[in-house]
């Protein structure tokens, strides 16, 4: 994508989403390919439309009534009753953020919140850091299948609760949360309630306006548009103390002058996941399944996490039993696939995905969780050669792994490696 | 994306000696599923010279574990047993043209297995010494038992003590906060408070531990009571003594595999080259701050201890 850079404003992109030179992309839950018509949209705005849009003077204006266009193409796609309900923030992190602290620092007295076990480390990492400072927090297990019990949470729901946040769908096994049901029992206690609906907006249908939740995260890259800007959706009336001061902008919600670049490709990429939503239901739902259950059926010793009947279109999460997920995806990026895992040693800690640790998955399948994300751009030949080229990369690394044994785990029926004895556990 | 090495890239892809050895007489199993690496070494050793004839590995882990259990296997085949155990993780490392930060513990997994088969072969039972606590600097792999044990130890009360002596903090960093929660709570226990900005307390002087060399003092206190303790050595005693204190700190340099070399005296500054390990590692500062305070302390005067690529500038 370097020849981006190179070429001026009046010139179309003409690269091709699946160019095959530049492998197979299934990793559409860390980051999705910027669509080539939201380059095109934003394009004009970093050269002659360079204007603030505050300013009073038509370079202003025109930026101004640009983001205006943006900031209802994602009101459209939220189903938001108003435009003014769109706070542009720079990314799902800052939204998230924002949404917890100022729910805080609108009731200082309420000195509780409520969040799950399996949310994004934006969230987690930030209630963690609240706990330290004081607060009561209230994690929301899950079962094997990722699913949350809500009379666990009608259990903890109480005026001393400032904000419940739980994600929409969980990024990496894809799972659906209830959170329409669960807005409205925080709605019905008095609580005011959060969802960060980074990986859901632009594949699942939503419409806020007949919800009781009071503020949603989204992330521009997750659909398409570029890194660096992201929305907070925030239900008028909602009481709120702004994380950034210092200027007008958003009214007053979030200062800093606008990314308008950034903003009107949100805004391109809103109303084009809009028109493919019903693809994305349909069309990547089905490429999704073919993969999964042609890699079920010859890889033996797999299984999918989650929540099959409730999850995502795009999202499938295999753990492949007795290998490490580093591995699986080194061996993948050389055959030009690219997906994630769940294993530590992708992320630097030392402990599998703490998702796959909520659930329950065994440590036999933890550490070789992989992760495949789809986007509308993937095709059924890519979804092919990943079929084919998956099951050899397994049987490599199986091969040399001691839990493995010809064709079968060197496992006892009781889960323990046989006659694998390592000095320490 | 990792930044991995062609050559550890290279034993991925293609590891050398996978699987198990035949007639293998020395077995070394160590890791877990649980720990996401696990690695057993067989051996084949002949029991009239000890050396080793045949190894194969099987390992369960990620790219560089793989990697590393193939560099073992590789760099063990013909040495003797004896040689071998003298095979440390760095050597593992070296001979993958280096790991990642965060992965070295791969190479040292390699050479746990290693002393589990040696152990294995001489009837002998091996036991790891993993310390049991949270991974608190991930960069090198210390965890919270051996922070809090250092900070009590050491009586040490900041985050850059902490890093000296342990190395904890010295990489990315991102563990500085996680560094003062440990001393704010330990410090609690003690009855003291813990203090960002305030100036480090002096370390007792016997209690150094080898990887991590002292604190720099300030100048200031390095040099007022040293000043007055100590007369004032001639020209080569001086370059004598200088030398002899450089000496005395190599064995710890070199058990981290790095080195350090006197290149020239001038005046108050004293130029010194870091080599192997020392060189280019990220806490070469520090450590260039502990050999300058341990040369004030022994000179009984205030020197200033550069690398020795600052000689041009300051002439």
């Amino acid at each position: 994508m370097a020849e981006w850079t190179t070429f001026s404003f009046s010139q179309r992109p003409t690269i091709m989403p699946s160019d095959q030179n530049q492998g197979i992309y299934l990793d559409n839950n860390a980051t999705t390919m910027v669509a080539p018509e939201v380059v095109e949209a934003m394009l004009p705005y970093f050269t002659e439309q360079f204007g603030n849009a505050s300013s009073m003077h038509q370079f202003g204006d025109r930026v101004g009534r640009a983001i205006k266009t943006a900031r209802q193409q994602v009101q459209a796609l939220l189903g938001a009753e108003l435009d003014s309900e769109i706070v542009f923030t720079s990314c799902g992190t800052e939204s998230d953020s924002t949404a917890i602290l100022s729910a805080l620092k609108a009731q200082p007295e309420r000195r509780e919140l409520i969040t799950t076990v399996v949310e994004h480390p934006a969230v987690l990492s930030l209630c963690e850091h609240l706990e330290k400072d004081g607060y009561q927090v209230h994690y929301l297990t899950v079962d094997e299948k990722g699913r949350l019990d809500l009379d666990q949470y009608r259990a903890v729901l109480s005026e001393r609760v400032a904000i419940v946040s739980v994600m929409w769908a969980n990024n990496e096994t894809g799972t659906l949360f209830p959170v329409e049901a669960m807005a409205e029992m925080a709605k019905a206690a008095g609580v005011l309630f959060h969802t960060d609906a980074v990986q859901a907006v632009g594949k699942v249908p939503m419409d806020l306006k007949t919800t009781a939740i009071d503020m949603l995260s989204l992330s521009g890259h997750k659909l398409h548009a570029p890194k660096g800007i992201g929305v907070l959706y925030l239900r008028r009336g909602t009481r709120f103390r702004p994380l950034l001061r210092g200027g007008h902008q958003e009214r007053g919600r979030r200062a800093g002058t606008e990314n308008s670049a950034s903003i009107v490709a949100l805004g391109k990429a809103c109303e084009l996941a809009q028109a493919h939503l019903e693809t994305e239901r349909r069309q990547v739902a089905a490429l999704r399944d073919q993969l999964e259950q042609r890699l079920l059926e010859v890889v033996p010793n797999s299984f999918v996490t989650g929540d099959p009947g409730n999850r995502l279109p795009n999202t499938s999460n295999i753990a492949f039993e007795f290998i490490e997920g580093e591995a699986i995806l080194l061996l993948l990026n050389k055959l030009g696939i690219a997906a994630s895992s769940g294993s530590a040693c992708t992320s630097g800690s030392l402990e599998p995905s703490h998702v796959m640790r909520a659930m329950g998955i065994p440590y036999t399948a933890a550490h070789g969780t992989t992760r495949f994300s789809l986007s509308r751009y993937t095709t059924p030949a890519e979804i092919e050669r990943v079929i084919a080229a998956v099951p050899p990369v397994v049987a490599q690394l199986r091969k040399l792994s001691p839990y493995w044994d010809q064709d079968r785990p060197a496992v006892d029926t009781d889960g323990q490696p046989a006659d694998f004895q390592p000095v320490y556990a | 994306m990792w930044d991995y090495s062609e050559t550890v890239k290279e034993h991925f892809f293609n590891p050398r000696n996978a699987g198990a050895v035949a007639e293998a007489n020395a077995i070394g199993e160590v890791g877990s599923l649980s720990c996401g690496d696990a690695l057993r070494l067989t051996l084949k050793v002949d029991p009239e010279t000890e050396t080793i004839q045949d190894a194969g590995f099987q390992t369960f882990g990620c790219g560089s574990a793989i990697a590393s259990s193939s560099a073992l296997t590789e760099l063990i085949k013909g040495m003797t047993l004896e040689q071998a155990l003298e095979v440390s993780n760095q050597d593992i490392a070296d001979y993958l043209d280096g790991l990642p930060p965060e992965k070295m513990h791969c190479s040292v997994m390699g050479r746990e297995a290693l002393q589990a088969a040696v152990a294995n072969y001489r009837g002998e039972v091996w036991t790891d010494d993993h310390e049991e606590g949270a991974m608190v600097c991930k960069c090198f792999a210390v965890d919270e038992v051996l922070i809090e044990e250092t900070i009590r130890a050491n009586g040490l009360s900041s985050v850059e003590e902490v890093t000296h002596y342990t190395k904890a903090g010295g990489g990315c960093s991102a563990c500085h906060e996680g560094i003062e929660e440990v001393l704010a709570r330990v410090l609690a226990e003690q009855g003291r408070r813990f203090q960002p900005s305030a100036p480090p307390a002096p370390a007792p002087e016997r209690q150094r531990v080898a990887v991590g060399m002292p604190v720099m003092p300030t100048h200031k206190q390095a040099s007022a009571p040293a000043d007055e303790a100590k007369p004032k050595l001639g020209n080569l005693a001086r370059i004598r003594r200088i030398e002899q204190t450089l000496e005395a700190i190599r064995p710890n340099l070199q058990r981290d595999h790095g080195d350090v070399e006197l290149i020239d005296i001038d005046g108050k500054n004293i130029f010194v080259k870091m080599t192997g390990a020392c060189s280019g590692c990220q806490l070469a500062s520090v450590t260039l701050g502990g050999i300058q305070e341990r040369i004030c302390e022994d000179l009984g005067e205030l020197v200033r201890v550069l690398p020795a690529q600052a000689m041009a500038k300051s002439a």
